[in-house]
């Protein structure tokens, strides 16, 4: 059923999440909070080495430290072929996940796992991993991109051929595969055009810096089965890559999500959960291990560094003939970069005749990448919003105007080839434009930049359930860890076809064993897909409530209705009697057919993509190079806010750690290939004092596909930041800044060779 | 090597615990007590989540050793709330949709009432840089300040909870 | 006769260098085994890495998706998130 035209009393509204109470007040389980009887703590030997080959591990001295219970390599681990598989969690190289949570026979990244240990304290394990004797033969190492798609540049994998490119290759290579998307044809394009623009952009990696470390508490008995308690964005995930990892069935392990401090993406697979269950299978007892923050750093995952070359060729009137996009990825020590979605994304907005887009995915010597946010669509937007800025300069027209003129609309096929269907670009631009903000007038030294992004959301399979206790009161359950107030969302919409209020409805997240399948939280998915499911749950309960009232009341089921919370005869000739409230109806479930409630689980189809556009204003100052941020609007098509608070916040989070990585987020390497600012000291993600209050304006063009018309939300915001601060400050300086982070000492820099013109 | 002895006052219950040396308040609090609504997002004292009030100041309790409580007062998250009853900062912190994955909510609850009890009446300006130790990653901080100065008006009698 | 596009360059090398194929499938379980069918690793390739378009909209895995004569069906690769 859709409930996009109706009259809503609960979806729309802004109730205090059911799960609140507990995370204000400490009592909420966070994967490092768990205890177990007899636990053992667990530690990672990590490699000093950016690069090297593993001669030898003897770990006899560490495992004769009293207190130390067990100590695990790859060699505990089964040897996995290189094949993609799929354990219900779409394609993943479980060759190289296995070699990334213990490397085999080298250490691909500065932090790569080589050994572990559990022992009867933190404090011995620490210990017991410094006596883990390594033999490395130090080999030379490879970061930037560029450098390691060169000739001549170490190669990380003998076995690595590049993949998109014929004939297929003999030489292996750190080019994991090259990709293509062509639409019309580009050079012609380009001949065509009155104006073109031109630029090379950077962007260097970005951590998701999730404040929660990887923390999980694993527990191996003696018959085989395995409890796993963790904070992830995907219990279903956890238990399938263990399962697969150590050559366990999924079935004999039991994922429990415990809350997660957040993921980003970065949660979205696993590096302690299968060591955990090896140590505790050796030590016979449960094994806790959790990151410091520089293991974090070093050792988990971070996102692509990139070099982007962006073209694009206009016609005077500023319609977009032509546009050209290269893009090289990092991947880290493993492929895997997130290049697929950059190619697609940057250029998904627009409607242009002839493209062409190539993008190369590299190894080189980092942490292998994992998701962030909208992954590969925040650097690719970069690149594209800040050369669209560029070609409306130089076509004197209005940013806004220039995106409106060549914006993608409903029957606007993609570069990538679908054709676009129910989008929100133009009236996000509208807003856009109307707002307040776009319209007001900017101080001397201060300047103003737009941006645009593109997200695609998913769907995917995905299992939720209502039921109805003896007392009339109900849960709502999801097979999705919430990692951002989900709850609230999910139980209001479980009241509004109930007829509750949402304070009646508690919505909880059972374990891998105690409800169906789900796909991971992630891919701005979670209120999408749930929302489906545990809407249908809920209907399916309806109709049993009006089959139960017919019981009660001898008549046919179809001369019952369900309006708020209470079962009416349907008419005067139904009968006169007397509404019946769930409390009635349930204590009467026995007698009527059972418990009642309903569990569902579906492959939703449909996520609706969404768009955004972010205006920013900022103010440079010239002595220290420090941007600030006056002031800051993200407006976004969301479909449907189910909870407009929940819905604003995933843009103002993901506004502001695009903030983040615009102006002083970033990897920094010494001599040796180390990351030389592991901690929140010197990676500096935005504090409170750096940001402004963030207006997240919600335009609403309903996905038609979800009962109430939602389309994911959260991952949209990260795409515009980068380009739109980028393009405030050339309006502020007159400056172009190609290269990301534009932190102080790169302003400083621009601004000290900066010609003394006056900004535009 | 033989643990130290102390004793603190902890949530306004004296409290006794053993600890080594080298254990951080927060070891103990977490580990020792099994106070674990601090919470360790770094320890090394730049991320505030393991915020806490040690005789009326606000401290990171990963920057202190837990031997260096012994004669403390301390006020965890756990001691925010009286009862059943919660504190003004933690009923807005719900009302504004301050928190999504709830992680840094403690440190910053902690942190808001330490602001509060120092400084009743804050401006936005001063409200984000006495917060400025309490890292967020999902809010961007906007509805954080939003609950703290409604919180702020609440306790000044400005308006009803 | 549905005409499906394959987008991007992953599937070329089986279909030599060829993105458009006119295929007599209606359901994307067809699509696959015609496929393979006919450009052997073909087949298995859109299944484990490319998302059908089916004019406009995404479907990552239901083998049930229905495609007419005149829908535009594109396959791209597969979409995660983060």
């Amino acid at each position: 059923m859709n409930y996009i035209a109706s009259d809503l009393k609960v979806v729309g509204t802004r109730p205090v999440r059911p799960d609140g109470v507990e995370k204000v007040t400490g009592r909420a389980q966070f994967g490092a909070d768990m205890r177990m009887a007899g636990m053992l703590w667990g530690k990672v030997l990590r490699s000093p080495h950016a690069h090297a080959k593993i001669v030898s591990i003897d770990a006899s001295k560490a495992e004769k430290l009293p207190g130390v219970k067990a100590v695990v390599t790859s060699k505990d681990f089964p040897h996995i072929a290189n094949e993609e598989a799929f354990v219900g969690e779409g394609p993943m190289n479980f060759r190289d996940l296995s070699r990334n949570c213990l490397a085999w026979d080298k250490a691909l990244y500065e932090g790569h796992a080589i050994a572990a240990v559990a022992a009867s304290t933190q404090a011995i394990a620490d210990a017991a991993v410094e006596l883990i004797d390594v033999k490395y033969e130090v080999l030379p190492y490879v970061i930037d991109v560029e450098d390691a798609m060169k000739d001549g540049a170490p190669i990380l994998h003998d076995d690595l051929f590049t993949g998109g490119v014929e004939p297929k290759p003999t030489k292996p290579s750190n080019i994991a595969k090259v990709l293509t998307f062509k639409k019309g044809d580009a050079e012609a394009g380009f001949k065509d055009a009155d104006v073109v623009v031109e630029g090379r952009y950077t962007t260097q990696p970005v951590h998701q810096a999730y404040i929660e470390p990887h923390a999980c508490l694993c527990s191996y008995n003696a018959d085989g089965q395995v409890t796993v308690y963790s904070s992830s964005q995907g219990h279903f995930m956890v238990r399938a890559y263990c399962a697969k990892l150590l050559g366990i069935e999924i079935s004999d392990i039991r994922a429990v999500p415990l809350e997660i401090g957040g993921g980003f993406g970065g949660k979205t697979l696993v590096y302690l959960e299968p060591v955990a269950i090896a140590l505790s299978k050796k030590a016979g007892r449960p094994v806790k291990m959790q990151m410091t923050r520089e293991e974090v750093f070093r050792a988990s995952g971070p996102t692509s560094g990139a070099v982007i070359e962006m073209k694009f060729g206009a016609k005077k009137d500023g319609t977009i003939v032509a546009a050209r996009q290269v893009l090289k990825y990092q991947a880290g020590g493993f492929p895997g970069s997130p290049v697929g979605p950059g190619c697609m994304c940057g250029l998904a907005m627009y409607d242009i005749p002839n493209v062409e887009v190539i993008g190369y995915d590299v190894v080189s010597n980092r942490p292998k990448v994992a998701a962030y946010r909208a992954p590969g669509a925040p650097i690719s937007s970069f690149a594209v919003e800040s050369a669209m800025d560029e070609l409306a300069r130089k076509l004197n027209m209005d940013p806004i105007a220039l995106r409106e003129q060549n914006g993608a609309r409903n029957g606007t096929k993609t570069h990538y080839g679908p054709t676009h269907q129910n989008i929100g670009f133009l009236a996000t631009l509208e807003a856009a434009k109307n707002h307040p903000h776009y319209k007001s007038p900017l101080k001397p030294g201060q300047g103003r930049g737009i941006a645009c992004g593109f997200w695609f959301n998913i769907g995917g399979e995905t299992s939720a359930g209502c039921h109805v206790a003896e007392d009339g009161s109900v849960t709502a359950t999801s097979g999705n860890p919430d990692i951002g107030g989900s709850r609230a969302a999910i139980g209001m919409m479980v009241a509004e076809v109930l007829g509750l209020p949402a304070e009646q409805v508690r919505t909880m997240i059972p374990d891998t064993s105690s409800i169906g399948f789900s796909f991971l939280t992630g891919g701005s998915r979670t209120t999408f897909s749930i929302g489906m499911a545990v809407t249908q749950a809920a209907e399916r309960v309806v109709e049993d409530l009006k089959q139960r009232a017919a019981q009660i009341w001898e008549i046919p089921a179809d001369a019952v209705e369900w309006r708020d919370g209470k079962a009416y005869p349907a008419g005067s000739n139904a009968g006169a009697f007397e509404p019946l409230d769930l409390a009635a109806l349930a204590l009467k479930a026995g007698r009527t057919g059972g418990p009642i409630g309903a569990e569902v689980s579906l492959n939703a189809q449909g996520a609706g993509p969404g768009f955004g556009a972010h205006i920013c204003d900022v103010e440079v100052d010239k002595e220290t190079g420090a941007v600030k941020i006056l002031r800051y609007t993200a407006v976004q098509d969301v479909g449907k806010a189910i909870h407009p608070s929940y819905v604003e916040g995933q843009i103002q989070g993901g506004a502001a750690q695009g903030i983040g990585w615009a102006l002083n987020e970033e990897y920094i390497y010494d001599a040796k290939g180390k990351m030389d600012n592991a901690g929140f000291l010197d990676y500096r993600v935005p504090v409170a004092s750096d940001v402004p209050m963030i207006e997240a304006v919600l335009v609403e063009v309903p996905n038609p596909r979800h009962p109430f018309g939602a389309r994911g939300v959260g991952e949209v915001p990260i795409v515009p930041p980068m380009a739109a601060i980028a393009n405030a400050i050339r309006s502020a300086t007159g400056l172009r800044m190609p290269d990301l982070p534009m932190s102080p000492p790169k302003l400083r820099a621009a601004l000290d060779a900066a010609p003394k013109t006056s900004p535009g | 090597m033989s643990k130290h002895h102390v004793s603190a006052v902890i949530n306004g219950e004296p409290t006794e615990f053993l600890c080594e040396t080298q254990q951080t308040l927060l070891d103990v609090l977490r580990d020792e007590i099994g106070l674990t609504g601090s919470k360790e997002g770094c320890a090394s004292g730049d991320c505030g989540a393991c915020s806490v009030i040690v005789d009326g100041r606000l401290i990171c309790s990963c920057l202190m050793l837990g031997c260096e409580a012994d004669g403390t007062s301390i006020t965890t998250i756990e001691g925010i709330a009286q009862g059943d009853h919660l504190h003004p900062v933690q009923q807005k912190f719900l009302e504004h949709a301050a928190l999504q994955c709830g992680f840094c909510t403690p440190g910053l609850i902690v942190a808001s009432k330490a602001l509060l009890d120092e400084n009743p009446n804050p401006t936005e300006e001063e409200a984000r840089y006495w917060l400025a130790g309490n890292l967020c990653r999902c809010t961007g901080y906007d509805k954080v300040i939003r609950a703290v100065m409604d919180a702020a008006a609440v306790m000044r009698g400005e308006k009803a909870a | 006769m549905p005409k499906v596009i394959i987008s991007g360059s992953a599937c070329q090398r089986f279909t030599n260098g060829r993105t458009e194929l006119e295929v007599e499938a209606t359901n994307f379980r067809r699509l696959v085994l015609e496929l393979e069918e006919r450009f052997p690793g073909l087949g298995k390739q859109v299944e484990e890495g490319m998302a059908v378009a089916i004019d406009g909209e995404i479907f990552q895995d239901a083998y049930s998706a229905r495609f007419g004569p005149d829908s535009e069906v594109v396959l791209i690769p597969k979409i995660g998130g983060g």
